[in-house]
Protein backbone atom coordinates (compact mmCIF):
# COMPACT_ATOMS: atom_id res chain seq x y z
CA UNK A 1 0.00 0.00 0.00
CA UNK A 2 1.60 3.06 -1.41
CA UNK A 3 1.25 6.71 -0.75
CA UNK A 4 0.81 9.42 -3.12
CA UNK A 5 0.43 13.00 -3.39
CA UNK A 6 -0.90 13.95 -7.25
CA UNK A 7 -1.52 17.46 -8.84
CA UNK A 8 -4.50 17.17 -11.19
CA UNK A 9 -5.02 17.10 -14.48
CA UNK A 10 -4.31 13.69 -14.03
CA UNK A 11 -3.17 11.08 -17.07
CA UNK A 12 -4.36 7.96 -17.70
CA UNK A 13 -0.82 6.76 -16.90
CA UNK A 14 -1.25 8.76 -13.15
CA UNK A 15 -4.33 7.06 -12.36
CA UNK A 16 -3.16 3.02 -13.60
CA UNK A 17 -0.14 3.28 -11.39
CA UNK A 18 -3.00 3.54 -8.06
CA UNK A 19 -3.66 0.38 -6.28
CA UNK A 20 -6.13 -0.44 -3.71
CA UNK A 21 -5.89 0.51 -0.25
CA UNK A 22 -3.46 3.39 -1.73
CA UNK A 23 -3.48 6.55 0.04
CA UNK A 24 -4.21 9.62 -2.07
CA UNK A 25 -3.14 12.93 -0.87
CA UNK A 26 -4.28 16.05 -3.25
CA UNK A 27 -2.96 19.49 -4.26
CA UNK A 28 -4.23 21.87 -6.72
CA UNK A 29 -7.82 21.81 -8.27
CA UNK A 30 -10.91 19.43 -7.06
CA UNK A 31 -14.08 20.17 -8.75
CA UNK A 32 -17.50 19.58 -6.82
CA UNK A 33 -20.22 17.99 -8.34
CA UNK A 34 -23.44 16.77 -7.33
CA UNK A 35 -27.40 14.76 -8.23
CA UNK A 36 -28.36 18.11 -10.33
CA UNK A 37 -24.83 19.07 -11.61
CA UNK A 38 -25.14 16.09 -13.70
CA UNK A 39 -28.46 16.12 -14.25
CA UNK A 40 -28.00 19.05 -16.03
CA UNK A 41 -24.85 17.86 -18.01
CA UNK A 42 -26.40 14.39 -18.86
CA UNK A 43 -29.80 14.33 -18.19
CA UNK A 44 -30.48 18.10 -20.54
CA UNK A 45 -27.68 17.32 -22.47
CA UNK A 46 -25.64 21.02 -21.90
CA UNK A 47 -21.85 21.24 -21.84
CA UNK A 48 -19.69 21.78 -18.71
CA UNK A 49 -18.47 25.64 -19.14
CA UNK A 50 -15.46 24.12 -18.35
CA UNK A 51 -13.03 21.47 -19.18
CA UNK A 52 -13.15 18.58 -17.01
CA UNK A 53 -10.58 16.23 -18.32
CA UNK A 54 -7.69 14.80 -16.02
CA UNK A 55 -9.73 16.71 -13.19
CA UNK A 56 -10.83 15.02 -9.74
CA UNK A 57 -14.52 15.49 -9.01
CA UNK A 58 -15.49 15.59 -5.36
CA UNK A 59 -19.17 14.54 -4.33
CA UNK A 60 -20.15 17.64 -2.44
CA UNK A 61 -23.16 20.59 -2.08
CA UNK A 62 -21.14 22.77 0.32
CA UNK A 63 -22.51 25.32 2.54
CA UNK A 64 -20.89 28.40 1.67
CA UNK A 65 -21.36 32.30 2.06
CA UNK A 66 -21.81 34.30 -0.64
CA UNK A 67 -19.78 37.85 -0.18
CA UNK A 68 -20.30 41.55 -1.17
CA UNK A 69 -17.84 40.87 -4.24
CA UNK A 70 -19.90 38.03 -5.98
CA UNK A 71 -16.84 35.19 -4.52
CA UNK A 72 -18.25 32.26 -1.86
CA UNK A 73 -16.69 31.26 1.30
CA UNK A 74 -16.71 27.95 2.77
CA UNK A 75 -18.85 27.38 5.70
CA UNK A 76 -18.70 23.62 5.94
CA UNK A 77 -17.98 21.35 3.23
CA UNK A 78 -18.79 17.88 3.09
CA UNK A 79 -19.01 14.81 0.98
CA UNK A 80 -22.25 12.87 0.21
CA UNK A 81 -23.64 9.32 -0.68
CA UNK A 82 -21.73 8.50 -4.28
CA UNK A 83 -23.99 5.46 -4.64
CA UNK A 84 -26.98 8.05 -6.63
CA UNK A 85 -24.69 9.39 -8.79
CA UNK A 86 -23.89 6.30 -9.83
CA UNK A 87 -25.64 6.06 -13.34
CA UNK A 88 -23.38 9.13 -14.53
CA UNK A 89 -20.16 7.71 -13.80
CA UNK A 90 -19.28 6.23 -17.30
CA UNK A 91 -20.50 9.52 -19.15
CA UNK A 92 -17.73 11.81 -16.38
CA UNK A 93 -15.30 9.40 -17.61
CA UNK A 94 -15.85 8.71 -21.33
CA UNK A 95 -16.97 11.66 -22.67
CA UNK A 96 -15.15 14.12 -20.06
CA UNK A 97 -12.17 11.70 -19.43
CA UNK A 98 -12.71 12.57 -15.52
CA UNK A 99 -9.51 10.50 -13.91
CA UNK A 100 -10.88 10.22 -10.27
CA UNK A 101 -13.88 10.22 -8.21
CA UNK A 102 -13.92 11.51 -4.52
CA UNK A 103 -17.16 10.27 -2.46
CA UNK A 104 -17.99 7.86 0.31
CA UNK A 105 -20.04 4.59 0.40
CA UNK A 106 -18.59 2.93 -2.93
CA UNK A 107 -20.19 2.45 -6.70
CA UNK A 108 -21.71 0.06 -8.53
CA UNK A 109 -19.85 -2.68 -10.65
CA UNK A 110 -20.96 -0.68 -13.91
CA UNK A 111 -18.92 1.79 -12.70
CA UNK A 112 -16.24 -0.46 -11.02
CA UNK A 113 -16.06 -1.38 -15.53
CA UNK A 114 -15.81 1.75 -16.22
CA UNK A 115 -13.21 2.91 -14.27
CA UNK A 116 -11.14 -0.24 -15.62
CA UNK A 117 -12.14 0.55 -19.45
CA UNK A 118 -11.47 4.47 -19.23
CA UNK A 119 -8.62 4.27 -17.04
CA UNK A 120 -10.23 6.10 -13.39
CA UNK A 121 -9.82 5.85 -9.85
CA UNK A 122 -12.54 5.99 -7.29
CA UNK A 123 -11.46 7.68 -4.03
CA UNK A 124 -13.23 7.00 -0.71
CA UNK A 125 -12.68 10.02 1.53
CA UNK A 126 -14.07 10.06 5.14
CA UNK A 127 -17.75 10.55 5.15
CA UNK A 128 -18.82 13.38 8.20
CA UNK A 129 -15.21 14.76 8.52
CA UNK A 130 -15.87 17.84 7.40
CA UNK A 131 -14.17 20.27 9.93
CA UNK A 132 -10.99 18.71 8.00
CA UNK A 133 -12.07 18.69 4.71
CA UNK A 134 -13.45 22.23 5.07
CA UNK A 135 -9.89 23.25 6.89
CA UNK A 136 -8.59 21.34 3.27
CA UNK A 137 -10.00 23.26 0.55
CA UNK A 138 -7.83 26.56 0.57
CA UNK A 139 -10.73 28.87 -1.79
CA UNK A 140 -13.56 28.51 -3.56
CA UNK A 141 -11.79 29.84 -7.17
CA UNK A 142 -15.02 29.60 -9.36
CA UNK A 143 -18.65 28.44 -9.93
CA UNK A 144 -21.04 27.65 -12.55
CA UNK A 145 -24.62 27.06 -12.55
CA UNK A 146 -25.29 29.23 -9.49
CA UNK A 147 -29.31 28.47 -10.54
CA UNK A 148 -28.53 24.83 -8.85
CA UNK A 149 -27.42 26.35 -5.64
CA UNK A 150 -25.95 24.68 -3.85
CA UNK A 151 -25.18 22.06 -6.23
CA UNK A 152 -23.17 23.99 -8.65
CA UNK A 153 -20.58 23.11 -10.27
CA UNK A 154 -17.81 23.97 -8.03
CA UNK A 155 -14.01 24.55 -8.37
CA UNK A 156 -12.04 24.36 -5.14
CA UNK A 157 -8.27 24.49 -4.77
CA UNK A 158 -7.22 22.55 -1.84
CA UNK A 159 -4.05 21.76 -0.08
CA UNK A 160 -2.99 18.07 1.32
CA UNK A 161 -6.18 16.70 0.14
CA UNK A 162 -7.30 13.47 2.25
CA UNK A 163 -6.08 10.96 2.87
CA UNK A 164 -8.38 9.57 0.72
CA UNK A 165 -8.22 5.62 0.08
CA UNK A 166 -7.81 4.00 -3.56
CA UNK A 167 -11.14 2.02 -2.82
CA UNK A 168 -11.48 1.22 -6.48
CA UNK A 169 -8.31 1.09 -8.80
CA UNK A 170 -8.53 1.29 -12.75
CA UNK A 171 -7.46 -3.01 -12.98
CA UNK A 172 -11.14 -3.63 -11.80
CA UNK A 173 -10.85 -4.19 -8.06
CA UNK A 174 -13.24 -3.13 -5.86
CA UNK A 175 -12.78 -2.68 -2.16
CA UNK A 176 -16.22 -2.17 -1.07
CA UNK A 177 -16.83 -5.40 -2.83
CA UNK A 178 -14.41 -7.78 -1.72
CA UNK A 179 -15.75 -6.38 2.06
CA UNK A 180 -19.29 -7.61 0.85
CA UNK A 181 -18.05 -10.70 -0.11
CA UNK A 182 -16.40 -11.56 2.94
CA UNK A 183 -19.16 -10.22 5.26
CA UNK A 184 -21.68 -11.89 3.17
CA UNK A 185 -19.47 -15.41 3.69
CA UNK A 186 -19.25 -14.53 7.16
CA UNK A 187 -22.72 -14.54 7.75
CA UNK A 188 -23.13 -17.37 6.47
CA UNK A 189 -20.84 -18.88 8.68
CA UNK A 190 -22.59 -17.91 11.79
CA UNK A 191 -25.53 -19.94 9.75
CA UNK A 192 -27.57 -16.74 9.04
CA UNK A 193 -27.31 -16.49 5.28
CA UNK B 1 -49.38 17.18 51.85
CA UNK B 2 -51.45 20.20 49.85
CA UNK B 3 -50.58 20.43 46.21
CA UNK B 4 -48.49 23.21 46.41
CA UNK B 5 -46.05 21.84 49.28
CA UNK B 6 -45.44 19.02 46.79
CA UNK B 7 -45.25 20.59 43.51
CA UNK B 8 -43.11 24.16 42.67
CA UNK B 9 -43.54 26.59 40.64
CA UNK B 10 -40.64 26.95 38.09
CA UNK B 11 -38.69 30.50 37.66
CA UNK B 12 -40.93 32.90 35.58
CA UNK B 13 -38.04 33.18 32.39
CA UNK B 14 -37.85 29.38 32.56
CA UNK B 15 -39.45 29.16 28.59
CA UNK B 16 -36.84 31.93 27.84
CA UNK B 17 -34.51 29.84 29.29
CA UNK B 18 -35.20 26.36 27.47
CA UNK B 19 -35.15 28.68 24.40
CA UNK B 20 -31.83 29.65 24.64
CA UNK B 21 -30.74 25.86 26.33
CA UNK B 22 -32.05 24.00 23.26
CA UNK B 23 -30.09 26.35 20.78
CA UNK B 24 -26.96 25.86 22.68
CA UNK B 25 -27.71 21.98 22.84
CA UNK B 26 -27.86 22.25 19.09
CA UNK B 27 -25.26 23.77 18.48
CA UNK B 28 -22.91 22.02 20.91
CA UNK B 29 -24.28 18.40 19.75
CA UNK B 30 -22.95 19.58 15.84
CA UNK B 31 -19.55 20.88 17.82
CA UNK B 32 -18.54 18.84 20.37
CA UNK B 33 -18.59 14.70 20.30
CA UNK B 34 -19.39 13.27 23.53
CA UNK B 35 -16.82 11.55 25.29
CA UNK B 36 -18.31 7.66 25.51
CA UNK B 37 -18.02 8.53 21.40
CA UNK B 38 -14.54 9.65 21.94
CA UNK B 39 -13.77 7.04 23.77
CA UNK B 40 -15.59 4.35 21.39
CA UNK B 41 -13.20 5.64 18.29
CA UNK B 42 -9.71 5.43 20.61
CA UNK B 43 -10.66 2.03 21.63
CA UNK B 44 -11.53 0.95 17.64
CA UNK B 45 -8.46 2.56 17.19
CA UNK B 46 -6.39 0.28 19.58
CA UNK B 47 -8.12 -2.54 17.88
CA UNK B 48 -7.55 -1.96 14.09
CA UNK B 49 -3.80 -1.34 15.15
CA UNK B 50 -3.67 -4.50 17.23
CA UNK B 51 -4.97 -6.19 14.37
CA UNK B 52 -2.68 -4.97 11.50
CA UNK B 53 -5.67 -3.30 9.30
CA UNK B 54 -3.52 -0.16 8.28
CA UNK B 55 -6.89 1.24 6.28
CA UNK B 56 -8.87 0.91 8.89
CA UNK B 57 -5.91 2.43 11.25
CA UNK B 58 -5.95 5.33 8.81
CA UNK B 59 -9.53 6.20 8.37
CA UNK B 60 -10.33 6.55 12.71
CA UNK B 61 -7.17 8.68 12.85
CA UNK B 62 -8.59 11.12 10.30
CA UNK B 63 -12.13 10.72 12.54
CA UNK B 64 -10.20 11.44 15.50
CA UNK B 65 -8.27 14.32 14.07
CA UNK B 66 -11.55 15.68 12.65
CA UNK B 67 -12.73 15.59 16.03
CA UNK B 68 -10.08 17.45 16.82
CA UNK B 69 -9.70 20.22 14.40
CA UNK B 70 -13.66 21.03 15.22
CA UNK B 71 -12.89 21.43 18.71
CA UNK B 72 -10.26 23.76 18.06
CA UNK B 73 -11.92 25.44 15.50
CA UNK B 74 -15.33 25.06 16.86
CA UNK B 75 -17.21 24.11 13.25
CA UNK B 76 -19.28 21.90 12.84
CA UNK B 77 -17.96 18.16 13.21
CA UNK B 78 -19.92 16.74 9.94
CA UNK B 79 -22.05 18.84 7.01
CA UNK B 80 -25.05 17.53 8.17
CA UNK B 81 -27.17 19.38 10.50
CA UNK B 82 -29.68 16.53 10.82
CA UNK B 83 -33.35 16.95 12.35
CA UNK B 84 -33.16 17.77 15.68
CA UNK B 85 -34.73 15.37 18.51
CA UNK B 86 -34.94 15.86 21.92
CA UNK B 87 -35.82 13.59 24.69
CA UNK B 88 -36.70 15.29 28.03
CA UNK B 89 -37.62 14.27 31.14
CA UNK B 90 -39.73 16.57 33.35
CA UNK B 91 -40.06 15.85 37.03
CA UNK B 92 -43.69 15.42 38.15
CA UNK B 93 -43.00 17.70 41.08
CA UNK B 94 -42.55 20.67 38.42
CA UNK B 95 -45.66 22.96 37.62
CA UNK B 96 -44.52 23.07 34.12
CA UNK B 97 -46.24 24.16 30.89
CA UNK B 98 -45.90 21.41 28.44
CA UNK B 99 -46.86 23.30 25.80
CA UNK B 100 -44.54 26.42 26.58
CA UNK B 101 -41.88 23.87 26.93
CA UNK B 102 -42.66 21.92 23.23
CA UNK B 103 -42.11 26.00 21.75
CA UNK B 104 -39.40 26.96 23.55
CA UNK B 105 -37.72 23.76 22.32
CA UNK B 106 -38.92 24.49 18.66
CA UNK B 107 -37.83 28.31 18.68
CA UNK B 108 -34.40 26.97 19.91
CA UNK B 109 -33.97 25.39 16.90
CA UNK B 110 -34.72 28.05 14.83
CA UNK B 111 -32.65 30.87 16.16
CA UNK B 112 -29.77 28.25 16.13
CA UNK B 113 -30.10 27.95 12.27
CA UNK B 114 -30.79 31.81 11.94
CA UNK B 115 -27.64 32.68 14.37
CA UNK B 116 -24.74 30.02 13.96
CA UNK B 117 -25.85 29.87 10.66
CA UNK B 118 -26.91 26.23 10.10
CA UNK B 119 -27.81 24.59 6.93
CA UNK B 120 -31.27 23.96 6.77
CA UNK B 121 -32.68 20.30 6.43
CA UNK B 122 -36.51 20.50 6.92
CA UNK B 123 -38.96 20.07 3.92
CA UNK B 124 -42.37 18.94 2.80
CA UNK B 125 -42.26 14.77 2.43
CA UNK B 126 -44.42 15.76 -0.95
CA UNK B 127 -43.48 18.54 -2.64
CA UNK B 128 -39.90 18.98 -0.80
CA UNK B 129 -40.27 22.53 -0.12
CA UNK B 130 -37.84 23.65 2.27
CA UNK B 131 -38.76 25.58 5.50
CA UNK B 132 -35.61 26.96 6.04
CA UNK B 133 -35.83 27.01 9.94
CA UNK B 134 -34.77 23.04 10.69
CA UNK B 135 -38.22 23.35 12.09
CA UNK B 136 -42.08 22.43 10.63
CA UNK B 137 -44.69 20.20 11.18
CA UNK B 138 -43.73 17.68 13.66
CA UNK B 139 -40.34 18.78 13.74
CA UNK B 140 -38.18 18.70 16.19
CA UNK B 141 -38.94 15.52 17.38
CA UNK B 142 -39.63 15.65 21.21
CA UNK B 143 -40.27 12.82 22.76
CA UNK B 144 -41.34 13.62 26.73
CA UNK B 145 -41.94 11.47 29.68
CA UNK B 146 -42.33 12.45 33.43
CA UNK B 147 -39.97 11.67 36.31
CA UNK B 148 -40.99 10.60 39.75
CA UNK B 149 -39.61 12.64 42.55
CA UNK B 150 -38.20 14.97 40.67
CA UNK B 151 -38.29 19.18 39.93
CA UNK B 152 -36.04 18.65 37.88
CA UNK B 153 -35.89 18.75 33.68
CA UNK B 154 -33.27 16.74 31.97
CA UNK B 155 -32.85 16.90 28.19
CA UNK B 156 -31.10 14.89 25.44
CA UNK B 157 -30.40 16.91 22.22
CA UNK B 158 -29.07 14.63 19.05
CA UNK B 159 -29.60 16.14 15.15
CA UNK B 160 -29.96 13.15 13.54
CA UNK B 161 -27.92 13.10 10.01
CA UNK B 162 -29.32 11.05 7.17
CA UNK B 163 -27.00 8.92 6.31
CA UNK B 164 -27.22 7.13 9.21
CA UNK B 165 -31.08 7.46 9.44
CA UNK B 166 -31.83 6.12 6.17
CA UNK B 167 -30.85 2.81 7.73
CA UNK B 168 -33.69 2.39 9.46
CA UNK B 169 -35.71 -1.33 9.34
CA UNK B 170 -38.68 -2.63 11.10
CA UNK B 171 -39.83 -6.80 10.59
CA UNK B 172 -42.56 -7.97 12.87
CA UNK B 173 -40.89 -11.51 12.45
CA UNK B 174 -43.05 -14.73 13.42
CA UNK B 175 -42.54 -15.99 17.21
CA UNK B 176 -41.77 -19.11 16.13
CA UNK B 177 -38.11 -17.79 14.55
CA UNK B 178 -37.22 -16.56 18.06
CA UNK B 179 -33.98 -15.44 18.91
CA UNK B 180 -32.14 -16.41 15.96
CA UNK B 181 -34.63 -15.17 13.70
CA UNK B 182 -33.69 -11.75 15.52
CA UNK B 183 -30.09 -12.61 15.17
CA UNK B 184 -30.47 -13.03 11.80
CA UNK B 185 -32.63 -9.52 10.69
CA UNK B 186 -29.96 -7.51 12.47
CA UNK B 187 -27.10 -9.25 10.48
CA UNK B 188 -28.87 -8.37 7.33
CA UNK B 189 -29.79 -4.94 8.23
CA UNK B 190 -26.24 -4.27 8.71
CA UNK B 191 -24.78 -6.20 5.88
CA UNK B 192 -27.54 -3.94 3.86
CA UNK B 193 -26.13 -0.59 5.22
CA UNK B 194 -22.48 -1.45 4.36
CA UNK B 195 -19.93 1.64 4.26
CA UNK B 196 -23.51 4.11 3.70
CA UNK B 197 -24.12 4.88 7.62
CA UNK B 198 -20.71 6.07 8.11
CA UNK B 199 -19.25 3.26 10.42
CA UNK B 200 -18.26 2.49 12.60
CA UNK B 201 -21.79 2.80 14.24
CA UNK B 202 -23.56 2.77 16.94
CA UNK B 203 -26.25 -0.01 16.57
CA UNK B 204 -29.82 0.45 17.84
CA UNK B 205 -32.26 -2.01 18.47
CA UNK B 206 -36.09 -2.40 19.70
CA UNK B 207 -37.63 -5.38 20.76
CA UNK B 208 -40.97 -6.35 21.13
CA UNK B 209 -43.71 -3.68 22.27
CA UNK B 210 -45.93 -2.27 19.22
CA UNK B 211 -44.28 -1.76 15.29
CA UNK B 212 -43.85 2.23 16.53
CA UNK B 213 -42.65 1.30 19.87
CA UNK B 214 -40.20 -1.11 18.68
CA UNK B 215 -39.16 1.75 16.20
CA UNK B 216 -39.22 4.48 19.08
CA UNK B 217 -37.17 1.73 21.25
CA UNK B 218 -34.42 1.24 18.73
CA UNK B 219 -34.02 5.82 17.99
CA UNK B 220 -33.23 5.23 21.76
CA UNK B 221 -31.07 2.87 21.70
CA UNK B 222 -28.67 4.60 19.36
CA UNK B 223 -29.14 7.77 20.21
CA UNK B 224 -29.94 8.12 23.71
CA UNK B 225 -27.68 5.01 25.21
CA UNK B 226 -24.41 5.65 25.85
CA UNK B 227 -21.39 3.92 24.77
CA UNK B 228 -19.99 0.65 27.25
CA UNK B 229 -23.59 0.81 29.21
CA UNK B 230 -25.66 -2.28 29.20
CA UNK B 231 -28.95 -3.51 29.44
CA UNK B 232 -30.25 -3.99 33.14
CA UNK B 233 -31.94 -7.01 32.05
CA UNK B 234 -29.19 -10.39 31.71
CA UNK B 235 -30.64 -11.87 28.28
CA UNK B 236 -30.65 -8.78 26.47
CA UNK B 237 -27.00 -7.48 27.92
CA UNK B 238 -25.75 -10.89 26.65
CA UNK B 239 -27.76 -10.41 23.01
CA UNK B 240 -25.96 -7.20 23.17
CA UNK B 241 -22.55 -8.40 23.56
CA UNK B 242 -23.27 -11.45 21.48
CA UNK B 243 -24.32 -9.22 18.45
CA UNK B 244 -21.43 -6.98 18.77
CA UNK B 245 -19.02 -9.60 18.37
CA UNK B 246 -20.84 -10.92 15.90
CA UNK B 247 -21.56 -7.60 13.52
CA UNK B 248 -17.64 -7.17 14.16
CA UNK B 249 -16.59 -10.23 12.73
CA UNK B 250 -18.19 -9.87 9.18
CA UNK B 251 -15.31 -6.88 9.00
CA UNK B 252 -17.19 -4.21 7.37
CA UNK B 253 -14.94 -1.78 8.91
CA UNK B 254 -14.61 1.66 8.92
CA UNK B 255 -16.09 3.61 6.34
CA UNK B 256 -17.28 -0.36 4.98
CA UNK B 257 -13.59 -0.26 3.93
CA UNK B 258 -12.88 -3.14 6.02
CA UNK B 259 -11.54 -4.03 9.45
CA UNK B 260 -12.67 -5.08 13.15
CA UNK B 261 -14.62 -2.14 14.07
CA UNK B 262 -17.83 -2.09 12.35
CA UNK B 263 -19.82 -1.13 15.40
CA UNK B 264 -18.34 0.68 18.45
CA UNK B 265 -21.93 -0.24 20.18
CA UNK B 266 -24.62 -2.34 20.27
CA UNK B 267 -27.58 -1.32 22.27
CA UNK B 268 -30.68 -3.27 23.09
CA UNK B 269 -33.91 -1.63 24.24
CA UNK B 270 -37.29 -3.81 25.20
CA UNK B 271 -41.10 -3.47 26.32
CA UNK B 272 -43.19 -6.58 26.29
CA UNK B 273 -44.82 -7.84 23.00
CA UNK B 274 -48.06 -9.78 22.19
CA UNK B 275 -48.13 -13.78 22.35
CA UNK B 276 -48.01 -13.71 18.67
CA UNK B 277 -45.66 -10.83 17.54
CA UNK B 278 -42.12 -10.99 17.62
CA UNK B 279 -41.17 -7.22 16.20
CA UNK B 280 -37.43 -6.51 15.78
CA UNK B 281 -36.42 -2.81 14.76
CA UNK B 282 -32.93 -1.15 13.87
CA UNK B 283 -31.83 2.34 14.06
CA UNK B 284 -28.16 3.04 13.11
CA UNK B 285 -26.51 5.67 14.56
CA UNK B 286 -23.08 6.75 12.86
CA UNK B 287 -19.25 7.17 13.80
CA UNK B 288 -20.65 11.10 15.06
CA UNK B 289 -22.72 9.88 17.59
CA UNK B 290 -24.07 13.39 17.93
CA UNK B 291 -26.08 14.14 21.17
CA UNK B 292 -25.97 17.24 23.94
CA UNK B 293 -27.37 17.01 27.28
CA UNK B 294 -28.23 19.30 29.88
CA UNK B 295 -30.30 19.30 33.61
CA UNK B 296 -32.03 22.48 34.44
CA UNK B 297 -33.63 22.91 37.41
CA UNK B 298 -36.87 24.63 38.57
CA UNK B 299 -34.88 28.32 38.65
CA UNK B 300 -33.20 27.75 35.24
CA UNK B 301 -29.85 26.92 36.24
CA UNK B 302 -28.07 24.60 33.70
CA UNK B 303 -26.02 21.91 34.59
CA UNK B 304 -24.34 20.68 31.47
CA UNK B 305 -22.86 17.07 30.86
S1 LIG C 1 -23.90 9.46 8.32
FE1 LIG C 1 -23.33 10.73 10.08
S2 LIG C 1 -21.13 11.17 9.87
FE2 LIG C 1 -21.90 10.36 7.90
S3 LIG C 1 -22.37 12.23 6.73
FE3 LIG C 1 -24.27 11.57 7.73
S4 LIG C 1 -24.34 12.68 9.70
FE4 LIG C 1 -22.25 12.83 8.89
Amino acid sequence: MAEHTLAPPLSEVDVRKLTLEDSVLINGTVFGIRDATQIRIFDEGIQPPVDLSGSVCLHTAPGVRKLPNGKYEKLSVGTTTSTRMDRFVPGLLERYRVRALVGKGGLSQTSVDAMQKFGGVYLAIVGGAAALETMQIEEIEDVWWEDLMPECLWKFRVKNFGPLVVAIDSLGHSLYRNVQELAAERIRQFGFG
Amino acid sequence: MTPSDSHSTPDIHIYETLELVARDLYIKALQEIPPDVRAGLSHGLETEKCDGNQTAGRILLVILDNIRVADEQKTLVCQDTGLPIFKVLVGERLNIDIARLKESLRRGCVRATAERPLRSNTVHPLTRKHTGTNTGHGIPVIKLDVVPDSDLIEIQMAPKGSGSENMSFLKMLNPSEGVKGIKKFVLQCIFESGARPCPPMIVGIGLGGTSDVAMSLAKEASTFRHIGSRSSDPDVAKLEEELLGKINETGIGPQGLGGTTTAMAVNIEWAHTHISQNPVAVNIQCWRGERAEVVLDGNGKATWK
